[in-house]
């Protein structure tokens, strides 16, 4: 492994020169309160500027990513991010504007938020959209608090959000956070939610029903529309999950569906930048009958102007700082107006061949327990490997080696040794089966050579982690060794 | 693989040790095999009133997040503190040290709808073809 660039560090080395002083020099203790000023100075390291440039490439060139790898990470759409968008997004009339600055001076970046919660607004047919959550779990979190208050205001109390048991972790993570007891529900044999089963846990005590369509398995839930009908009987609402909205993007839109408010993942769906800890955007959507609740400020339209509204009495409140992401937000307007509606469709289109071609090829290698038809993404089990004792865990460790990210594993949970694949609509036909080809031959190693799977990754920087100790003991910060001469001697900054 | 003949299980591969005031729960050798190394688990409080077949607690391995199931109706009397510091427990020794929470049952009868061993012995069996 690498130094840490703190290890790196050398007392006195410098990589900037400053030029002479040509302003009056006045003490530090008349410009800043004394409150606000440092005893000792930070612990940054002393480098040079060309130390800091090579570690850092170093370090970048061993990223696994989108731009050097196939992704095919189930659930994820590590979609390419196409780099028109940074490009605009780094134009200076947007990238230099700031968050405070008055409406009259920001028009051309207002019309942009309105116009993309009015793209979103056409592509799933919502009412309305707020654009302020970070991330997708936050947009969530976001709709919860639109239900509770939706109830709320109808003066009914309703502690119940069901969720099938295909769902994303962050699903009952979110309702859990909120305040709702959450009810799983068994799915069907054929990995859909049962409608027996969702009749049975229906009642004046559910709040909603969060799903993901399609669900986690790539299955397009085919009773929809009996599903949304019944919950809308009982006077619940029903939530989506839109994580995999790239699988429906000009084909069918949610409130066709019968859905009452969702979130979009932008860095998913619209191609923002993904991984790396964000920053990501999950607009909320919401039919007509939601829109006051929606968190404010909004972007309101005034003849040919833009302002903020903040009024909203029956709002939520904020939930983002100033507008959210916006420069996450002007990626995703980029790649919507790039595409427009017969490109957005085409991507889903292509999302789907893709995910079908894989599917069917990987068929023939290993069982796909539910579903003769995928959507973006499909789930097989490599539980005929366990028998040399060779788990999910170590095939995907193998794909390192091969030179693809792995796929996500034991996800979801109704399949044993799930290996979810997801290769969004970016990959070629070659890349396909090459990535089949690869997985063909670890198939036949997981026979012939366990071992070799048991020690993989072999190929990379870093080997085989030691995951367990990792999560029982994490040590995420570093702390400067006693030893380290570094800042031994840093002196005080007013001697 | 190890199934105690003396302890009640689950379904949903958590084994029960019923005694008319107080009932222990853990979860099988087959269960931690299958979870592997445990690496957080999450205990209901004393006191807490768990109904049967409701999530009561949560164990998360390298794999995974998993709720566990209350096997029976009743209040919780104490919980395994042991394991919250050390989850590997769950692995070294499933029924013993790694045991989760003890329950006073509130329906004793419910422990007649649980598995005896060879009841469960059959249904991990057939779950492996």
């Amino acid at each position: 492994m690498d130094e840490l660039i703190f290890e790196q560090s050398v007392p006195g080395r410098c990589g900037v020169a400053f030029p002479p002083c040509d302003a009056p020099e006045r003490p530090l203790e008349q410009l800043v309160p004394s409150a606000a000023l440092r005893q000792q100075p930070p612990r940054l390291p002393e480098v040079a500027e060309f130390d800091v440039i090579r570690h850092y490439t170093r370090l970048s060139q061993r990223n696994f990513a989108v731009d050097t790898h196939f992704y095919p990470l189930g659930s994820c759409t590590m979609k390419y991010n196409p780099k028109l968008n940074d490009r605009i997004a780094a134009w200076s009339r947007f990238a230099w504007l700031h968050p405070s600055q008055p409406a009259s001076q920001t028009q051309g970046l207002l019309q942009m938020l309105y116009e993309l919660e009015q793209l979103l607004c056409g592509i799933t047919g919502m009412a309305a959209f707020t654009l302020q959550p970070a991330a997708g779990a936050q947009g969530e979190l976001t709709g919860l608090k639109i239900i509770r208050a939706y109830h709320r205001a109808k003066r009914q109390s309703r502690p119940v959000i069901l969720i099938p048991d295909s769902a994303h972790g962050t699903n009952p993570a979110s309702a859990a956070l909120s305040g709702f007891r959450v009810v799983e529900l068994a799915s069907g044999p054929d990995g859909l939610i049962d409608l027996g089963e969702l009749k049975r846990h229906l009642s004046n005590e559910v709040a909603a029903l969060m799903l993901t369509n399609p669900n986690t398995l790539g299955l397009f839930e085919r009773n929809i529309s009996a599903i949304t009908h019944l919950c809308h009987e009982y006077g619940a609402l029903v939530y989506l999950d839109g994580a995999n909205m790239n699988a429906l993007l000009g084909i069918v839109k949610p409130a066709e569906m019968g859905v009452d408010l969702l979130q979009l993942n932008l860095h998913k769906t619209f191609s923002t930048p993904h991984g790396g800890g964000g920053p990501g955007a999950g607009p909320v959507g919401v039919i007509a009958a939601l829109a006051d609740f929606l968190p404010v400020p909004r972007v309101r339209k005034v003849g040919a102007r833009f302002r903020w509204d903040a009024r909203g009495r029956r709002s939520i409140g904020r939930v983002h700082a100033f507008y959210g992401n916006v420069g996450v937000l002007l990626r995703a307007y980029v790649y919507i107006r790039t595409l427009g509606r017969e490109g957005l469709e085409r991507t889903s289109r292509a999302a789907i061949i893709n995910a079908n071609y894989l599917k069917a090829k990987f068929s023939r290698l290993v069982p796909i327990p539910f579903g003769d038809h995928c959507l973006h993404e499909f789930v097989a089990s490599l539980k005929p490997l366990k028998a040399s004792g060779v788990t999910a865990w170590d095939v995907a460790k193998r794909l390192l080696d091969y030179g693809y990210y792995a796929p996500t594993v034991y996800f979801p949970l109704v399949v044993e040794e799930a290996v979810m694949v997801e290769p969004t609509e970016t990959e070629s036909k070659s890349t396909l089966d090459a990535f089949v080809e690869a997985m063909a031959r670890i198939v036949e190693e997981a026979r012939e050579h366990p071992e070799w799977l048991k020690l993989a990754p072999q190929r990379l920087p870093t080997h085989r982690v030691d995951e367990v100790k990792a999560a029982r003991e994490p040590n995420l910060r570093w702390q400067p060794d006693a030893k380290s001469p570094a800042f031994h001697d840093a002196p005080s900054l007013r001697a | 693989m190890q199934i105690p003949a003396e302890l009640r299980y689950t379904k949903t591969h958590e084994w029960a040790k019923v005694a008319p005031s107080e009932v222990i729960v853990g979860i099988t050798a087959h269960a931690q095999e299958e979870l592997r190394d445990v690496v957080y688990v999450e205990l209901p409080p004393a006191g807490k009133i768990l109904k049967q077949g409701e999530p009561a607690a949560v164990v998360e391995s390298v794999k995974a997040a998993f709720d566990i199931y209350a096997p029976m109706s009743g209040t919780v009397v104490r919980a395994n503190t042991e394991l919250s510091k050390s989850p590997q427990l769950v692995n070294a020794d499933c029924y013993g040290a790694g045991w989760f929470f003890a329950l006073t049952p509130s329906q004793p009868s419910e422990a007649e709808a649980l598995l005896a061993a060879d009841a469960y012995t059959k249904l991990i069996t057939a779950a492996a073809h």
